[in-house]
């Protein structure tokens, strides 16, 4: 009897496998998702509703709280449109239209997406040669960082205009200066993140260095170097979020007839919110999809520089 | 008791500073560092002469400059007053012709490296040919005892292991010194005095010189053939101790013998003499 007095040791759950991924990355994120959808329809029926009380009364129609409820729900031009009429845009303007099409959302995020990747790597080289510079002279350091810090104040909206119009004077246009507004905002993370991973090596790797009669240039390639290369991916992970915000930003001001803020901008000239908000979550996604595919690429040299799992 | 080195013995070592046998010789050396709150005196009057094949211990209590005299010979420190010459020039010539090995207290692996790739840093450093690269580090690993490991991180070495490998970097250089900055202080009892046995052996089979900085007594008696004992504040040499015990590999039983405890004793004189308490 005593022997079934001592239970059966608790369960312990398995940390791989379908269930463990179920449990361990599926399930919080679908709860999160969740929350948010239900607290995005509560708010439709809330900002919609006075509208909506318009319509009616115009109509002369009597309606319950249900009929108000579920009206709010589909509107034509909604304050703020309900999840379902997001997901149907995107579906409609994704799957249903060519992408040739000058509506379809794949063409507008094409648009973005590519002054995006290409201000994206601009900015990280820019960033990366900086902090190169900045770690190798004391001058530079002085002199530079604190140009790199005072760029991130201007307000990017100010500055943007101004980029796009100068670059035109000199012949540049197109896919070029969108981008150029992605590497200023990118080159920044960067610049200061490097910095740091450059200056992260400890003295007494710096010593062995030194015993090893090392050139400046070995100690940058074999210790600086590899030491930075976890700033750097963070880093990038910030950098690419702000090239996708500098893209879209770019083309605001512009007037520029593609690209997700084209899209952003055509539908609130025409009060089309749904349209809006369909290239707000597309720009949402793309981003997010942009930051796990660096975060691969981090986990993968992560895995090639022998850190632990 | 015999303390510093006597007058004579002072000036003869000055006479000829670059003796055929002499690898290191330190005379009048002081350092003095600036700080804010005026100036430390981590050297004062240090004279030494360590000749070829020697295994030299640094003893004595933190803050009594043993590490900063070793990393004066490694030229990671300079002096502000005497002279020291290595191998006959200055330590920066003798840093820039490679001609020692450095063992850092601490491991300082590369975490991103394989420990083969480890042992190959300096080896890559200094341009060694691919095939002269891997012979090294086959050879060295071996000498530690680390075959099998040249694929694994250190991180999944144990301290014990990972210091061995560090050793075995400083050896793949093939210097005829060995500058050793308490190496074993970190670890175990058990691992450290195994380890001093195969350092005794390897010493004894490549008949380097070795300048071993210590702060445990029986670790520089059993190693040593000289036992240099330092005191604190300022940093200067209290006693030398010459060991009379056989040179070469020693057993360590070797510690329970009457030499042993006379040498020990000796030293254990020299550091409570040296220690000042005043403060």
């Amino acid at each position: 009897m005593t022997t079934e007095a001592v239970a059966a040791p608790a369960k312990i759950l398995p940390d791989s496998g379908f269930s463990a991924w179920l449990r361990l990355r599926f399930l919080p994120v679908a709860v999160i998702v969740l929350a948010i959808i239900v607290f995005w329809y509560v708010m439709v029926a809330v900002l919609n509703a006075p509208f909506q009380r318009q319509l009616f009364a115009t109509a002369g129609q009597d309606y319950g709280t249900t009929d108000l409820i579920v009206a709010t729900m589909d509107q034509e031009r909604p304050v703020l449109p309900s999840p379902h009429q997001v997901v149907a845009e995107i579906w409609k303007t994704t799957v249903e239209t060519p992408v040739t099409s000058k509506r379809s959302l794949v063409y507008h995020g094409w648009v973005t997406l590519s002054s995006t990747l290409v201000g994206f790597v601009l900015g990280t080289l820019l960033g990366v040669g900086l902090a190169v510079l900045i770690v190798h002279s004391r001058t530079l350091d002085k002199s530079l960082m604190p140009w790199v810090i005072s760029s991130q104040t201007i307000p990017i909206l100010a500055i943007a205009p101004m980029i796009i119009v100068v670059l035109n004077a000199v012949g540049i246009t197109g896919l070029l200066p969108k981008a150029f507004i992605s590497t200023y905002l990118s080159f920044f993370p960067v610049t200061v993140g490097v910095v740091t991973g450059l200056r992260s090596p400890e003295i007494i790797h710096l010593d062995l260095m030194r015993t090893y009669s090392a050139t400046p240039s070995q100690v940058f390639w074999k210790l600086r170097l590899p030491a930075a290369i976890p700033f750097l991916f963070t880093s990038m992970k910030v950098a690419i979020a702000a090239s996708l915000v500098g893209a879209i930003v770019g083309e605001l001001p512009t007037g520029a007839v593609a690209g997700l803020g084209a899209r952003l901008l055509a539908g609130s000239y025409y009060g089309q919110t749904v349209q809006i908000w369909s290239a707000l979550v597309a720009a949402a996604l793309m981003a997010a999809v942009l930051i796990m595919i660096v975060e691969a690429a981090d986990r993968r040299v992560r895995a090639r520089m022998g850190v632990r799992a | 008791m015999a303390k510093v080195i006597p007058l004579e013995t002072r000036s003869m070592t000055e006479a000829r500073p670059t003796s055929r046998t002499s690898v290191i010789d330190i005379s009048k050396l002081s350092l003095t560092f600036e700080t804010t709150d005026g100036p430390v005196h981590a050297l004062k009057d240090i004279d030494l002469a360590i000749g070829k094949g020697d295994f030299v211990s640094f003893i004595g209590p933190s803050g009594c400059g043993k590490t900063t005299l070793l990393r004066v010979i490694a030229d990671l420190e300079r002096q502000t007053a005497g002279s020291i010459t290595v191998n006959g020039t200055t330590p920066e010539m003798a840093r820039l012709n490679r001609a020692y090995g450095y063992v850092f207290q601490a491991p300082a692996l590369y975490p991103w490296r394989t420990i083969a790739r480890n042992v190959a840093l300096p080896l890559e450093i200094m341009g060694l040919p691919k095939s002269e690269q891997d012979t090294r580090v086959r050879r060295n690993m071996e000498l530690v005892n680390l075959q099998g490991f040249e694929k694994k991180f250190p991180w999944q070495l144990s301290g014990g292991m990972q210091q061995r490998a560090s050793i075995a970097r400083a050896l793949a250089v093939e210097p005829d010194l060995l500058l050793m900055d308490e190496p074993f202080g970190a670890l175990d009892e058990i691992v450290r005095d195994h380890l001093n046995e195969q350092l005794l052996k390897l010493w004894a089979k490549t008949e380097k010189t070795v300048v071993f900085v210590t702060h445990s007594i029986p670790e520089a008696v059993y190693l040593s053939t000289k036992i240099v004992v330092m005191s604190p504040r300022p940093g200067r040499i209290h006693d030398i101790v010459e060991s009379n015990l056989p040179r070469g590999p020693r057993p360590l039983d070797i510690r329970e013998t009457p030499e042993f405890l006379k040498i020990a004793h000796r030293v254990r004189e020299g550091l409570r003499a040296g220690h000042s308490y005043d403060d």
